[in-house]
């Protein structure tokens, strides 16, 4: 499944409980309550185990975590620099 | 403390007033009160009572009536200064053949008519009937610690003292008002007046009802009192320390007058500390103590407890309260509530009420209403907080302020982003009156997105908050906003949910009677002149209460980090070990027999939960109202199987003409 699909996936069964209604890619999660701020702390804990990636405390920023286009080019970023840095 | 019920004629109709009703009524709350049980009926009216002994204890079997036998009572609760009452009215020549607070109502209702609740020091809920003039009147007390309901069915006028008793009658309808149950998935409970049920209304906190043929006529006779700054005082610190502690001195010393032994409830918190302490101090030596412990240390306050006990030496009792114990008791502790509940922590109150029993204790004192009064919950800062953000959010320098007002809510940067998410919320609504409660509020109607598409569309776009706004006083616009903080949270939160669901009901469920020394009229008005900047100073919550319990507790309890009291609700209802339980309250068939809620969301959910995600506080609210809902439909409306104890009515006044 392509990242974006997988993050809206569990947004979606997680947040929405099933019900995607008008969420998409560019959809803003907090200032349209799809997620409340709680919700963030569980988004970041999945992005964690799912892309075995480690999320340091000065990357939790808005414009990383606001749309799900914007967390799955974060998570690609940082794949990206992990694997040049290996 | 006990049950009342009963009916009146309007419009000279009878129908269904029947002696046996009356008694049905009174049998179907029985654990209000189970040790006596009395009636009074005549052609136009009936009065029914069940009565668990506490003050008078012998002599004191209800209804009671005055001289002549032209008013009759029937009283739940008790008025504390009843002794000091009752001599001015001897004084006055009134005659009295009992020793109860009850009698001295029906005195003082004969001087003062209605205007008699404002000399009453108590929690209370009485109906006078006046034969003679055909006219009943109902009272509440100020806060409404203790239940009255009522209802109209075929031209007559029921009241009682829970819901139960009208639906024990034959026919009585029983349907669920789809509002009530939108406000309790967005305040917890539901609104003043309003019930579960559509056509059954509660009598509110703080209002008398006045009914005869003609007219219903209903009074508000007590506000709560919070002040703008103009009108508060400007004692000094050390003088409103002193009066406030000897106000709460003076609440427990009449709280404790019983003619059976009094207990207290101790959580290890300032509150329930300070009260205990004073008891000892002051009164009692060997009062029993009681409190809750719990496994998980999010929860547990048994430590402070045991430190309390310890430095007071008194004889304390303690009840796990487990996962498989809430699980096991949420049921019946809906069937008490009468209502949904978004949290499981009235349970752990029942189990504690059922220990306190046990133990032979009828009655104790908690500490309830400090919180409100003083400036205690979280919610009051975090209002202070926000103002103080949203005079200018884009300032780094203001959020990183009130980081170091909360360091401990700040304390790791992941939560600091929630945190900051939180006192982001609404910052441009600073003055919407619900400014304090709009985060909360609007994190609790999430849960809403569980109903399903039928229950949506009967609600359409209901907004609670409409008609919350009809409740505020008109000059609530003047006080500040911690006050109107207060104001709310005593309105809604304190008298609906923590007085009822985690108060009287499951007390009463146990046949407990739970007395509020802090919630004494008298020290309410006291600390409603007290500003608020001596509740909460700097950030520092109730301070006054901390400054006027220093001498008489350990300096560990009083400095401690407030905890507020909750109890698990993911990991208590939902273990994977255990499938009867969702199995039999929240599967897909089941879901579908009430049609509330969506079973595809409720599934994925439950899926949530069971895969060991923790998830969110409104995770939790949802499973919570979710598995109460179906719980209470089942209990009340699909269904409903009243209760009826075998009751030995030793009073049956029987004045109707054609017997």
């Amino acid at each position: 499944m392509k990242m974006l699909d997988t993050i809206k996936d569990f947004i979606v069964r997680n947040f929405l409980f099933g019900d995607a209604g008008t969420l998409t890619h560019d959809t803003l999660l907090l200032e349209n309550e799809v997620v409340d701020s709680t919700g963030l702390l569980e988004i970041i804990e999945f992005l964690e185990t799912t892309f075995s990636i480690t999320i340091e405390d000065h990357e939790l920023l808005p414009q990383n975590l606001d749309t799900i286009k914007n967390i799955a080019q974060f998570v690609s970023n940082k794949k990206g620099n992990e694997q040049c840095a290996v | 403390m006990c049950g009342l019920a009963g009916f009146v004629s309007l419009q000279n109709n009878n129908h269904g007033m029947h002696l046996a009703s009356l008694k049905t009524m009174v049998r179907s709350m029985n654990h209000r009160g189970p040790d006596e049980s009395g009636v009074y009926i005549d052609d136009f009216a009936g009065l029914g009572h069940c009565r668990l002994s506490i003050v008078g204890v012998l002599g004191g079997t209800q209804p009671i009536h005055d001289e002549d036998k032209t008013l009759w009572i029937v009283f739940n609760g008790e008025i504390y200064n009843y002794v000091e009452l009752r001599n001015n009215l001897v004084r006055r020549g009134h005659r009295f053949y009992t020793r109860t607070d009850t009698e001295v109502i029906v005195h003082l209702f004969q001087e003062k008519g209605m205007k008699c609740v404002e000399d009453l020091n108590g929690q209370f809920s009485f109906a006078i009937w006046n034969p003679d003039k055909k006219e009943l009147f109902l009272a509440r007390d100020r806060l409404g610690v203790r239940p009255l309901h009522y209802s109209v069915y075929n031209g007559v006028f029921y009241f009682a003292s829970e819901v139960k008793a009208f639906f024990s009658l034959p026919g009585f309808p029983r349907e669920m008002d789809e509002k009530s149950l939108d406000q309790v998935f967005t305040f917890w409970t539901t609104l003043p007046g309003r019930t579960m049920f559509k056509n059954i209304f509660e009598l509110m906190p703080g209002h008398t009802l006045c009914i005869n043929d003609r007219s219903q006529k209903q009074h508000k006779y007590w506000d709560i009192p919070l002040y703008p700054r103009e009108a508060q005082s400007d004692f000094p610190l050390a003088t409103l320390v002193d009066n406030v502690r000897e106000l709460l001195i003076d609440s427990i010393r009449i709280r404790l007058r019983a003619d059976v032994p009094v207990g207290t409830y101790l959580s290890g918190g300032l509150d329930s500390s300070g009260i205990t302490a004073l008891v000892v101090k002051n009164f009692n030596t060997n009062v029993r103590t009681f409190g809750i412990t719990f496994g998980d240390s999010r929860f547990d306050e048994s430590n402070y407890q045991r430190q309390m006990a310890d430095f007071l030496s008194v004889n304390h009792s303690e009840v796990a309260a487990t996962n498989l114990k809430i699980r096991e008791n949420f049921n019946r502790v809906i069937w008490h509530a009468e209502k949904p509940l978004l949290r499981t922590a009235a349970v752990p109150l029942f189990l504690l009420s059922q220990q306190v029993r046990k133990s032979n204790i009828k009655v104790v004192l908690t500490g309830e209403g400090a919180d409100e009064f003083c400036g205690g919950y979280a919610i009051f800062r975090e209002t202070l907080a926000r103002r103080f953000v949203a005079k200018n959010p884009c300032s780094r320098f203001r959020l990183r302020a009130i980081e170091e007002l909360y360091p401990e809510i700040f304390a790791s940067p992941r939560a600091r982003l929630t945190m900051h998410g939180f006192f982001s919320q609404g910052l441009t609504d600073v003055d919407n009156p619900f400014f304090s409660h709009l985060p909360r509020w609007k994190t609790t109607a999430r849960t809403k997105s569980f109903f399903s598409e039928d229950l949506q569309r009967t609600l359409q776009s209901y907004d609670g908050l409409d008609d919350c706004a009809a409740f505020l006083p008109h000059d609530f616009g003047k006080l500040d906003a911690v006050a109107k903080a207060q104001y709310l949270e005593i309105m809604i939160f304190l008298s609906n949910y923590l007085l009822s669901s985690q108060g009287d009901r499951v007390a009463m469920g146990n046949s407990v009677e739970i007395r509020f020394p802090y919630l004494d009229h008298r020290l309410l008005e006291y600390l409603g002149r007290v500003p608020t900047h001596w509740k909460i100073l700097g950030l520092n919550e109730k301070h006054i209460l901390k400054r006027a319990l220093s001498d008489v507790l350990p300096a560990q309890i009083v400095n401690r980090t407030k905890q507020a009291y909750r109890s698990p609700v993911q990991e208590s209802l939902i273990d994977n070990s255990d499938d009867i339980f969702p199995e039999a309250y929240i599967s897909e068939q089941k879901l579908k027999a009430t049609g509330l809620f969506d079973p595809k969301k409720v599934l994925l959910l439950l899926e949530k939960v069971r895969s060991g995600n923790v998830g969110s506080e409104t995770d939790g609210m949802a499973l919570s109202g979710i598995v109460s809902t179906q719980m209470f439909y089942n209990l009340f409306i699909a269904d409903f199987s009243p209760e009826l104890s075998d009751c030995t009515f030793s009073i049956i006044e029987d004045h109707r003409t054609n017997r």
